[in-house]
């Protein structure tokens, strides 16, 4: 073969390698991407109020409805939304609390003053208040809002460090909760579309 | 445009977010491919929730309609 034939022969070999590789990358990038991830969202529960109980729930039972997985990790205050006997009884405070809404609907710019706010049964009564609204607009109460959300395979994670800081046990909490720490949810989440701190 | 005969009707009125999509997400489980559901909301926030639902869900929004005040949606189950 004569020196141009074989120049000719290198190039052609290349152009064609060349585009083998193409094609070979375009294939496995097409493959990677076509693989569909179930989106996930992770959720910090770290208060135990029942205004702030709501949030968490709300978002859980929506993205399970959108067949997303969930997972909420309830820490420090909102461990006791786990706990079984004061989750049926968590409670808004109204003292130092601007921004309860107006307890007379007919007055609105009136609200309640904070010395007002700390008489003893003014808790009780918030409370009431905002459970009477709940129900009123047919939102269901957050008991079932959990049971949806456990039906729907949410995973609830209970903080450990507040069990111990709190005193609280394993068999105090409801049924299906994940005993875990902050690395289990952190590893959770780093696989997360969404993740939020309520 | 003509819409299709209706598999199953659900009457989310008077109903607020998540609701109306718990009741949707759970109603459909018992559909088939194919089939249609017809939605009827209150839910002022359920004409773009609707549409983010379908389009996270990948089935098909085929109408979204409102008249004083109510919304009605019609979806065709892709999968």
């Amino acid at each position: 073969m004569g020196v141009e034939e074989q120049t000719l022969l290198d190039l052609k070999l290349q152009e064609y390698i060349d585009q083998k590789i193409k094609e070979g990358v375009a294939e496995a990038l097409a493959s990677q991407t076509k693989e569909e991830k179930t989106p996930r969202l992770a959720m910090v529960a770290s208060k135990g109020t029942l205004d702030m109980a709501y949030p968490p729930f709300i978002l859980a039972t929506t993205a399970a409805s959108l067949g997303w997985e969930t997972g909420i990790f309830f820490t420090f205050y909102g461990l006791d939304i786990l706990h079984k006997d004061r989750y049926k009884s968590l409670k808004v405070g109204p003292i130092g609390n601007p921004a309860m809404p107006p307890p007379i609907p007919a007055l609105p710019s009136i609200k309640v003053p904070n010395l007002i706010a700390a008489l003893p049964g003014m808790t009780s009564v918030a409370t009431g208040m905002m459970k009477s609204w709940i129900a009123k607009a047919k939102i269901p109460t957050l008991p079932e809002m959990m049971e949806i959300s456990v039906e729907s395979d949410v995973r609830m994670f209970a903080c450990g460090t507040t069990m111990g800081m709190m005193g609280i046990g394993e068999e105090d909490l409801i049924e299906g909760c994940e005993v875990c720490g902050a690395t289990t949810f952190l590893d959770y989440a780093s696989s997360a579309n969404v993740s939020m701190f309520i | 445009m003509e819409l299709p005969a209706t598999d199953k009707e659900l009457d989310c009125q008077g109903l607020l977010c998540p609701v109306p999509i718990i009741r949707i997400s759970k109603a459909i489980k018992q559909m088939e491919v194919g089939q249609v559901l017809k939605m009827v909301a209150t839910d002022p926030g359920s004409m773009p929730d609707m549409e983010a639902w379908s389009r996270q869900t990948g089935h098909q929004l085929l109408s979204a309609a409102e008249e004083d005040k109510v919304y009605t949606f019609y979806i065709r189950l892709t999968k």
